[in-house]
């Protein structure tokens, strides 16, 4: 199978997961030196399809043509052999392991009987990253990386196994937007040599880039064409299948007090690296304040470290005029902090517990549910009746445990649960993040209704789009501390791309 | 007191080759990221398979030395077959592995207490395999006795911790065991069989198991009975913690141990009344204390560890 | 997906479990060359067939049940425990040493007091694993372990000297390691052969424990820090001491356990009272669904086991090591089968399979 990919189809693809039809027949092709996009909504199906095309999953129906001869993968290994490689949304690397040893997983050649030769691994991966100028040290460990420097690991690693066809999974994700620049015009170099599949939602980048585009809804090609007959517009509308217009915070920001002042927070990462360092930050009642940056720069630290669950080290976490730096988790709980904390299934919501248990899990001891420690059934019952029709969280009843609903519906119910409490401040970490357009519209209203209630909020997002919309300001964390808070009217992408990647203004 | 120290060394590297072995095979299986609480279990098997071809052979007499060598085998290929269906209890069927650990424990024990009861009886001792002294060597006062005039097992095994790190560091198959205990998905994505790498390092951890059981009921003890183990497979999945994953570690914790075991031998021998029970719990004692200063802040350990692998569970 | 097959899905998928269960059982027994049919007909029916066998298998369902309640509240609460072999030790010596040293004190009071002395021993050596699971991130599953030996060392150690029986030490090593036999005071009542009235205790803890873990905030607490401890956590809930109190209670009931056997039973500290109830205890819970509505039967099929396997040395020549072999395999395929029933790939898998079985008959 060795030479060009002049063609690859794949046609009639069907895979089915318990409840989903992730892939429903769909069919596609891409050519030499070109690039597809392949775009859709979070859960259309992108990952599976390409998975699939990987040999990562066994399709339930359909086949896979390579220049018109049908190939069928039973792992990543056939795919690879075969002339393919893949860049995931999650980097596949092993953390403590070296850029050489990472590469060397895949690189057989290096295996030898007894004996792995290291020293073949790296001269392969210097000879690729210097082709393709992709810089890379062969022997830093993966963990000492940048997000952006895993990623050119990543190329290097697909190109070091050989890929003439190359499949990226919104690989700008966790990029500011000047890397995404240069990805984009590195890629655009590299279609003389290869063939390319682009998984994204970002449309921007699908017209930069793409030639031809496929649009996925619930699992089906609902669209296949040629990039530049088609507007961004037209190709949104068609992913999501009606116009969804995300509302946006418009309304006039009559400030309140200051609620929330953070002052040289400095906090230490899992790592015991320094994860905030003299941190600021002040949030007034009635204002959303979006925390932009790329993950990984204290974010969660930072979210951590308010409600209790991160010890601060120095630095003072003022709240009302309280100050709330080293209480207990429980203590910011009923000093009136509100949390959607950034992983929703094992940090939101009990999984095995049935939605009504998750409703009242910081709530347990309210005389509302329990009277000298005996929990009240029917009490608990009618607020969860109550919660589950305000909230539209689709489900079969509230005894459902809550892990098998959707995300969507888990953070509606994680949503339900903290603004029912009434909260006097609410911290959002990443609250939209995988989920379909609907879901996303559903929580940014919310979001603006507890602001229009004069409730502050600390919005921390990596869609700059997510952040722009709904934020009456703008501060963007780098390495730990805020670089500079912005008023909404003076933030741009460009603008903040900068500040995100670390360059001081002035 | 020279003597006492001397004697407590020198049984040091003897008494410390079945923690040493068990432990480097479970090392294997945990940088796989299977946690392996059967470790007990197995070397319970291994002790009693390994002690009943000599026993059967010679019926407690003297035997050639190939029987022993085949008892060992023996309790290799059992334990081999016991890290299998190990395997396809938390590899396949992705069963917790603490609990399924402790019900590989009793299976293995009770399995060997039933068998022994009917295949040997009673307490029954077997000759064993004769010391070793190393020409020279062993002349050299205090550390000839220390070092070098023990059973050929012994000095197998202290050879095998180089070959042990070398497999682990230094081939194919060593990186492919630390890629699926630490990132198996990353593994997965390269085209390596996560499940088949985690059943082979099984497979070796429990032959590891196995040979340890043998060299207590075959080398050291030169019987069996249901309480020759005593909880050793559990000190050696300890020892794993306290080593940090790292073969040579692991020795270093090997022979600690044993050293603190050989201390309740010393004081029976020397007639000190000190009660016996106390000097027994010490290494037991130890080990709580050893794992309380060690179990935070694992940042070596395989982040898989425990962690069942399914490649369509999407997380 | 229909009801009827999700049911006969678990049905098929209980009964391969127990035939897996009952087959590598028979391989050992075939190893030994002893009759499987007959073994199993000893094991687990002749005790049924009259009253003094059935008293004997309810005594030894009795401890079962107590200790399998509290491994299923540390289980619920994220905690494995198995170290109830040494907290009921523990707990046994706590009683005796009350009994021993106010044997004339009456029972209405000594009884509770000796009885209570063994839930504070089972409790604190409950509470070593717990606390170092919650602040020091000890592996419990070792901790336990390790306190198990330490424990039956110690109790050796009792009753080889302050226990000692003043009528076996004039006899040195050749004497019995035991207590001597304790005064009536703290002797638990019997019904019918050596059945005591612990019975009545299991029966009304079992009831409690349901009422605790499922009615109660502190039940709910619990239950959140064992099913995910982390959003416990982001919930305000504090899991290190939860997860701690969890085996104090667990601690608490395997020394109540030992206090009763004695009290009941055996009425004097001597070797071999645990009997591996602790181990058998962790079976028993995880047989009885971790809920004590199902512990109850499952203490008496496992009481039916245990006993069983003691007439069987003498009926059919097989030794009593063999319960300890079906207990290990018991526990394998139950945390076996439950994976595979969670497992809905697997079953969305054979739906399909039967589904597209039945399109090509039709």
């Amino acid at each position: 199978m060795e030479g060009k990919i002049r063609e690859l189809r794949m046609e009639h693809i069907t895979k089915r997961f318990p409840g989903v039809l992730a892939s429903d027949d769909i069919s596609i092709s891409v050519g030499e030196g070109e690039v597809l996009a392949l775009v859709g909504e979070n859960g259309a199906g992108k990952t599976t399809l390409m998975n699939i095309l990987m040999g990562l999953y066994q399709p339930d129906e359909g086949r896979i043509l390579i220049n018109g001869s049908e190939v069928r993968f039973r792992g990543p290994e056939d795919a690879f052999k075969a002339g393919l490689g893949m860049v995931h949304q999650q980097y596949m690397l092993v953390q403590n392991m070296t850029v050489t040893e990472n590469i060397a997983l895949g690189y057989k050649k290096a295996w030898k009987p007894m004996r792995l030769s290291l020293s073949e691994v790296r001269s392969r991966v210097v000879e690729i990253s210097e082709k393709y100028s992709l810089s890379v040290n062969p022997d830093a460990y993966i963990w000492q990386l940048s997000v952006g420097e895993q990623q050119r690991v990543e190329l290097v690693k697909t190109l070091c196994l050989g890929a003439r066809f190359l499949i990226l999974d919104e690989p700008t994700s966790a990029l500011t937007p000047q890397e995404t620049d240069e990805l984009i015009a590195l890629l655009k170099n590299m279609t003389d040599e290869l063939s390319i599949i682009f998984i994204s939602h970002k449309l921007q980048e699908v017209k930069a880039i793409s030639n031809k585009v496929a649009i996925l809804r619930h699992g089906k090609v609902v669209f296949s064409g040629n990039t530049d007959d088609h507007s961004s517009q037209d190709i949104a509308a068609m992913m999501t299948g009606h116009s969804i217009e995300l509302p946006k915070n418009l309304d006039k920001n009559d400030s309140g007090d200051t609620v929330l002042s953070i002052r040289d927070l400095v906090v230490m990462s899992d790592r015991k690296t320094v994860a905030l360092d003299h941190l600021s930050l002040d949030i007034k009642a009635g204002e959303i304040v979006g925390l932009a940056g790329v993950s990984g720069n204290g974010q969660r630290e930072l979210s951590e470290a308010i409600n209790g669950l991160r010890r601060v080290e120095s630095g003072s976490i003022s709240f009302f005029g309280k100050e709330i730096a080293n209480f207990t988790p429980r203590q910011v709980i009923d000093e009136g902090m509100g949390y959607i904390p950034e992983e929703r299934n094992t940090e939101g919501i009990v999984p095995a517990f049935s939605i009504r248990e998750n409703f009242i899990l910081k709530d347990a001891s309210n005389p509302e549910f329990s009277s000298r420690s005996i929990l009240k059934k029917k009490d608990i019952d009618d607020y969860s009746e109550k919660l589950v029709k305000e909230f539209d969280v689709r489900c079969p009843d509230i005894q459902t445990a809550a892990g098998s609903l959707s995300g969507g519906n888990i953070q509606k119910v994680i949503l339900a649960r903290e603004i029912e409490r009434k909260p006097r401040f609410l911290i959002a970490v990443y609250p939209t993040r995988g989920l379909d357009l609907g879901a996303v519209e559903f929580i940014h209203q919310q979001l603006l209704a507890i602001r229009r209630e004069g409730i502050g909020v600390l919005l921390i997002s990596e869609e700059l789009d997510e952040i722009m919309d709904l934020s009456d300001r703008i501060a963007v964390i780098y390495k730990g501390s805020i670089q500079k808070v912005l008023d909404h009217d003076e933030a741009t992408r460009a603008r903040l791309g900068v500040l995100m990647a670390g360059v001081k203004e002035e | 007191m020279i003597t006492i120290l001397t004697n407590m060394l020198s049984m040091c590297i003897p008494f410390s080759v079945a923690l040493l072995l068990a432990s480097i095979g479970e090392m294997f299986n945990q940088r796989a990221g299977v946690f392996n609480l059967g470790c007990e279990g197995i070397m319970a098997m291994g002790a009693f398979i390994g002690m009943l071809i000599p026993f059967s052979v010679g019926g407690g007499g003297p035997v050639p030395q190939v029987y022993n060598v085949l008892g060992f085998l023996a309790a290799a290929a059992v334990g081999a077959f016991l890290g299998l269906f190990f395997g396809v209890v938390t590899v396949t069927f992705r069963a917790p592995q603490g609990i399924a650990g402790i019900g590989l424990q009793m299976f293995g024990v009770g399995t060997a207490g039933t068998l022994f009861r009917h295949f040997v009886g009673g307490t029954q001792s077997i000759p064993g395999i004769p010391d070793i002294d190393i020409p020279l060597l062993s002349k050299i006062p205090f550390l000839g006795d220390v070092f070098f005039s023990h059973n050929g097992a012994a000095y197998l095994a202290y050879l095998f911790i180089p070959v042990a790190w070398y497999i682990l560091f230094k081939t194919p198959w060593g990186l492919k065991v630390r890629a699926v205990g630490t990132n198996p998905r990353a593994a997965d994505s390269m085209g390596i069989n996560v499940s088949r790498t985690r059943y082979e390092s099984l497979m070796l951890g429990g032959a590891l198991a196995g040979l340890a059981g043998a060299y207590l009921s075959i080398a050291q003890a030169k019987m069996f009975s249901d309480t020759l183990i005593s909880g050793r497979g559990f000190i050696a999945v300890a020892l794993v913690y306290f080593g940090h994953w790292h073969p040579l570690q692991i020795m270093g914790g090997a022979l600690l141990f044993t050293f603190a075991q050989t201390f309740q031998t010393q004081i029976q021998s020397m007639g000190i009344s000190f009660p016996y029970e106390l000097a027994v719990m010490l290494p037991y004692v130890l080990v709580i204390v050893v794992l309380s200063f060690t179990s935070r802040n694992q940042t070596t350990a395989p982040t898989s560890l425990g962690k069942p692998f399914n490649r369509e569970m999407r997380t | 997906m229909t009801r009827t097959f999700r049911l006969a899905f678990k049905a098929v998928i209980i009964l391969i479990a127990a035939l897996a269960a009952v087959l590598i059982a028979s391989i050992i027994l075939w190893m030994i060359g002893a009759d499987v049919g007959a073994t199993f007909y000893t094991i687990c029916i002749v005790p049924l067939t009259n009253t003094l066998h059935i008293t004997e298998v309810l005594i030894r369902a009795i401890p079962l049940c107590i200790i399998a309640l509290g491994i299923t509240v540390a289980y619920r609460s994220g905690i494995i425990n198995i170290g109830a072999e040494g907290q009921m030790a523990i707990g046994i010596l706590a009683f005796t040493g009350v009994a021993l040293a106010f044997p004339s004190v009456p029972r209405p009071l000594l009884l509770p007091i000796a009885l209570l002395a063994a839930v504070i021993g089972g409790g604190l050596w409950g509470f070593i694993p717990g606390i170092l699971k919650a602040r020091l991130n000890v592996s419990e599953l070792l901790s336990t372990v390790m306190l198990n030996y330490i424990a039956a060392q110690f109790y050796s150690l009792c009753l080889r000297t302050i226990y000692l029986d003043p009528a076996e030490q004039g006899l040195g090593a050749a004497g019995t390691p035991q207590s001597m036999r304790l005064t009536e005071n703290v002797w638990l009542g019997r019904m019918s052969g050596r059945l005591h009235y612990g019975l009545l205790f299991a029966l009304v803890l079992a009831a409690l424990i349901f009422f605790l873990m499922w009615k109660t905030t502190l039940g709910f607490r619990m239950r959140a820090s064992g099913s995910e401890a982390r959003a416990a956590r982001y919930g305000g809930i504090n899991v290190a001491f939860y997860v701690t109190l969890a085996m104090v209670i667990s601690g608490a009931f395997s020394g109540l356990a030992g206090g009763i056997e004695i009290a009941g039973v055996h009425r004097r500290a001597i070797e071999g009272v645990t009997n591996n109830y602790g181990f058998s205890g962790v079976v028993v819970a995880l047989f009885g669904g971790l809920h004590p509505f199902g512990i109850i039967p499952a203490s008496f099929f496992f009481g039916l086991l245990i006993y069983g396997a003691t007439l069987a040395p003498s009926k059919v020549g097989v030794p009593a090591n063999i319960v300890q072999v079906m207990q290990g395999v018991i526990i394998i395929v139950i945390v076996t089968a439950q994976m595979v029933l969670s497992n809905a790939y697997f079953q969305d898998r054979v739906w399909r399979k039967i589904s597209s079985l039945r399109k090509k008959e039709a």
